[in-house]
């Protein structure tokens, strides 16, 4: 790409066909040719496949391959002026991503690919040919055509046509993922009926997939477009804060009747989530409101949970057989102690080193809990098992289980909300994005740094803690294989992705990042690799996060309109 | 008045707290040394072998070190996706491996066995280069005028994403890497012993960086990687193409990552989506031992850390009576990164990038 060139526009007097950039057409259906070929061999397609979006008809694989040729379609047909001209680029880009698929047939049927790729396997191929084998290897290009003009004459639709349609067509992708889960729970209310009639095992029935996208689209198209959100912005802001009130009711309301809503079978998975949201508002302390990021938190975690497990297990290992609200208090006060030794002597480097410090503090940990040395105290591989329960009901109780759980996990995470929120606006919060914003400013306006540091540190370290000990209880047992890199990473994760410094970005990221996966444990293999593009795509276009708080959007989002120095302007362009 | 007290207080403790904590390691650093040596349960021989090995390791570390270093040099950005560079060249040699051991040339004469290994590196460092590139050009260019944390947590999620697509593409298993049978046999090196495969290691780590390093020295490119590292507006006037040069930055490093990846696989004789990472953190503190920056450093800093975590675990462990002390290894690697952070963050031969905050 030139430096300028991607970006001026061509004069008026050139003809609107001639406008068409073929070129960035052909390179945007091989960029969809290579992101198809890279979906079906790491597994994701083959993998969908197994789970039905509309039974009998259409699999979560297959959706996933028709949208990977569609995308390119619309992606070419953007920028095309007239509609025919659009339709074309579209099947072209499509035909070319289709066209890799066919490669990919091909070359499989030459070479045996599966030597080293794992999921180059026959049915691969049997799903991209309709099970014609190499015989049926035009099927895909041809498709890919097929789906990228069909991309591109959707996206030619009026705005108030389109919308509707693509609101249906998500509506069915989503009951779809939930749909066993959505039948058992009606069956639970009595309403097996209406939850046969649309919903199958797994995804929508053909008769349910009909009914949601009728009911949907019509009732998009017949309503007046009225916008909640538009009207509550033009409202005083007194009568806005009193709305909100209800509307937080209405959360709370929902949030502590979720273990009804959702049965028994999810029981884990809420608490999970419940408490992610309380470690992940302890760590927005440290990384959203300071600034540091703590790619060690699981190190605090893991000493919240053996100082539970040590003080309260009645097995071996067991030292005082405390009941766990007991221990509690000890298990944040010793993470905060530990947070104390470990950040004094790191937390005047600089921040990137000190991300990668708390990294190494976080193995540390691991390694040790897991080690010889300290066999005699915590148990080695064997771990700590027997924690008791926080709440101690007979087993029928509607508590019994992770129940409890959640509801210990989401009071806390209440309470550290409030503490977030109200450290925020006092003089240590602005202290810490002061320092957040510029150290040498903040250092010169008279804020200690390593103070006010080691206090964000300290508190992040506590709730981990926090988090350790509850989780420890959840489960009953603690091992050191249970103190994974991947808690430090979740963490980190669903701050980013919900918005840094933002409380009810914690509680978006959370349900985001570890209640869907954990929905679908099926896809489990393929969590961090979603985690990973998340975090790309969230600092490539959204670094304020999915609900960010306003000083943290100001600080990160690069302005659209004025590109910053030093950067040539082709670099901008998209592409 | 009160404020102030409290200040010199906390600043009292942390000082002491440093000091404790400089004291502590000297301490067991110096007590475990001696009495590991005065138990005299280990002869003269084992701490040969142990330092012939950490010589190989360190070699490796100096050879990923290079890239977090020059890439830092340029972007002042830690490139956390660097390990799986390394990761995808050792797959890529594994590969290249059995193609090689399947046609039979492998294992045929010890001359052909060498031609096959330097064949891996470069397929390795092509495949490497190529993974580097396109990070480079996806989840780093966009971002090169971020806030500092910004491609910080992009080169993160990047690390996993390839991490998990090579995890989805060749399965979660280990990869036993096939036999050369010429490799290991001994090397005939007067009193060490040595086998062929750590010769080869030491040798070609040697050779790849003496030519990076008049890669960097002596030619036009290198001279324009240096000057963009140096000043990137400065550089830009006097006509140097900055993007060209970053561009050639992420290659050169992820060349070097990716014969590492055969180096290490040869000698550990496996590899798995997983074998980036650990050695990817320990050679970023390989690289901030160098000094950050510092071509030469970073290679100094690898041999080091390379030595330090084959010899250290024995020699100031074992005698302080810590049972299995090899499974606190990385345990030493980790506190020696801290330590480095902590007391020299600009590393022992002195950073070459200027001291700026995050």
């Amino acid at each position: 790409m030139t430096a300028d060139g991607a970006i001026v526009t061509a004069p008026e007097t050139i003809s609107p066909e001639a406008r068409q950039d073929w070129r960035e057409v052909v390179q945007v259906g091989l960029i969809g040719g290579v992101i198809a070929i890279y979906l079906c061999l790491v597994g994701i397609v083959p993998l969908f496949d197994g789970r039905p979006l509309v039974a009998t008809v259409i699999s979560l694989g297959e959706t996933v391959l028709l949208a990977s040729l569609a995308v390119p379609g619309a992606v070419a047909a953007r920028r095309a002026r007239t509609p025919r001209v659009a339709v074309a680029s579209g099947a072209v880009a499509g035909l070319l991503a289709g066209g890799a698929l066919t490669l990919l047939v091909i070359a499989g049927s030459v070479v045996n690919l599966r030597g080293f790729m794992l999921n180059a396997s026959p049915e691969l191929y049997a799903l991209l040919t309709f099970g014609l084998g190499v015989g049926g290897s035009w099927i895909p290009a041809l498709v890919g055509a097929a789906m990228g003009a069909l991309a591109a004459a959707f996206w030619l639709l009026p705005d108030r046509f389109r919308s509707p349609l693509v609101r249906g067509l998500l509506s069915i992708l989503i009951l779809g993922l939930f749909g066993g889960l959505l039948r058992e729970r009606l069956q639970a209310a009595g309403l097996g009926e209406i939850g046969r009639l649309l919903f199958s095992f797994e995804g929508v029935t053909v008769t349910g997939a009909i009914l949601i996208f009728v009911g949907v689209v019509g009732g998009r198209i017949l309503r007046q477009r009225i916008s909640f959100r538009a009207r509550f912005d033009t409202l005083p802001e007194t009568r806005q804060r009193q709305l909100r009130i209800p509307f937080l009711l209405l959360v709370i309301a929902f949030a502590s009747s979720l273990p009804l809503l959702l049965g028994p079978a999810f029981a884990m998975v809420t608490a999970l989530v419940a408490l992610y949201i309380l470690m992940g508002l302890g760590l927005n302390i440290t990384l959203g409101l300071a600034g540091l990021l703590d790619l060690g938190f699981v190190a605090f975690y893991a000493v919240g949970a053996y100082t539970v497990g040590l003080l309260t297990s009645t097995a071996e290992f067991g030292l005082l057989n405390l009941p766990f609200w007991a221990a509690v208090p000890f298990a944040v006060l010793f993470a905060m102690l530990f947070g104390a030794i470990l950040g004094l002597p790191i937390l005047g480097i600089r921040g990137d080193y000190l991300a990668i410090a708390t990294l190494g503090f976080g193995e540390i940990i691991r390694i040790l809990v897991g080690s010889d040395l300290l066999k005699g105290l915590l148990g080695g591989p064997r771990g700590i098992i027997n924690i008791p329960k926080p709440i101690d009901v007979p087993s029928t109780n509607f508590l019994a289980g992770p129940v409890q759980i959640y509801y210990i996990a989401i009071a806390f995470a209440l309470l550290v909300a409030f503490v977030a929120w109200r450290l925020r606006g006092s003089r240590l919060g602005r202290a810490w994005v002061a320092i957040r914003e510029d150290e040498d400013v903040a250092e010169a306006v008279g804020i200690n740094l390593i103070q006010t540091k080691l206090l964000a540190y300290m508190l992040g370290a506590a709730f981990a803690g926090l988090g350790g000990a509850i989780s420890a209880a959840l489960v009953g047992s603690i091992f050191p294989s249970s103190i994974q890199l991947l808690i430090s990473i979740n963490v980190v994760a669903l701050i980013i992705v919900g918005g840094m410094g933002s409380i009810p970005g914690v509680f978006i990221g959370a349900l985001f990042l570890i209640g869907i996966p954990e929905l679908f444990r099926e896809f489990q293999d393929y969590r961090l690799l979603f985690y990973g593009l998340a975090l790309i795509a969230m600092m490539r276009f959204r670094p304020e996060g999915l609900l960010p708080s306003g000083i943290v959007r100001r600080e990160l989002h690069v302005p659209e309109n004025e590109p910053p120095p030093n950067v040539p302007a082709g670099e901008r362009a998209p592409g | 008045m009160n404020a102030r007290l409290l200040e010199r207080l906390t600043e009292l403790a942390i000082h002491t707290f440093l000091w404790s904590f400089r004291i502590v390691v000297i301490v067991v650093v110096l007590v475990g040394s001696f009495l590991t040596l005065a138990g005299g349960r280990h002869g003269l021989g084992t701490w040969i072998d142990l330092a012939v090995s950490g010589a190989a390791l360190g070699s490796v570390y100096a050879l990923i070190a290079l890239g977090y270093t020059m890439v830092y040099g340029i972007l002042r950005m830690i490139n956390f996706a660097h390990g799986e560079v390394f990761m995808g060249g050792a797959f890529a040699g594994y590969f290249t491996a059995i193609a090689l051991d399947g046609a039979g040339f492998l294992n045929a004469s010890p001359f052909a066995s060498i031609v096959s290994v330097v064949i891996m590196i470069f397929v390795a460092a092509a495949v490497a280069t190529g993974i580097a590139l396109l990070l480079e050009r996806f989840a780093y260019r966009p971002l090169r005028n971020a806030p500092r944390l910004v491609p910080l947590i992009s080169a993160i999620g990047a690390s996993f994403f390839l991490q998990y697509s090579f995890r989805g593409f060749f399965g979660p298993g280990i990869y036993a890497y096939p036999g050369i049978t010429f490799l290991s046999q001994p090397a005939p090196i007067p009193f060490l012993r040595m086998q062929w495969v750590e010769v080869l290691v030491i040798v070609s780590a040697i050779v790849m960086m003496t030519v990076l390093y008049l890669f960097v020295m002596r030619t036009k490119i290198g001279t324009a990687i240096r000057a963009v590292s140096e000043d990137k507006n400065t550089a830009a006037l006097m006509g140097i193409d900055v993007n060209r040069s970053i561009v050639m930055t992420f290659a050169v490093g992820a060349a070097m990552a990716g014969a590492a990846g055969v180096l290490y696989a040869l000698l550990f004789r496996q590899v798995t989506f997983f074998v980036g990472f650990i050695p990817g953190i320990k050679a970023f503190t390989a690289a901030v031992l160098g000094g950050i920056g510092n071509v030469p450093g970073a290679m100094l800093g690898g041999l080091f850390l390379g030595e330090i975590e084959s010899i250290g675990p024995i020699l100031f462990l074992d005698g302080l009576g810590v049972p299995s002390p090899n499974q606190l290894k990385d345990v030493i690697a980790f506190t020696m990164l801290v330590l480095v952070l902590v007391f020299r963050p600009s590393g022992i031969l002195g950073e070459r990038v200027s001291r700026d905050r995050a």
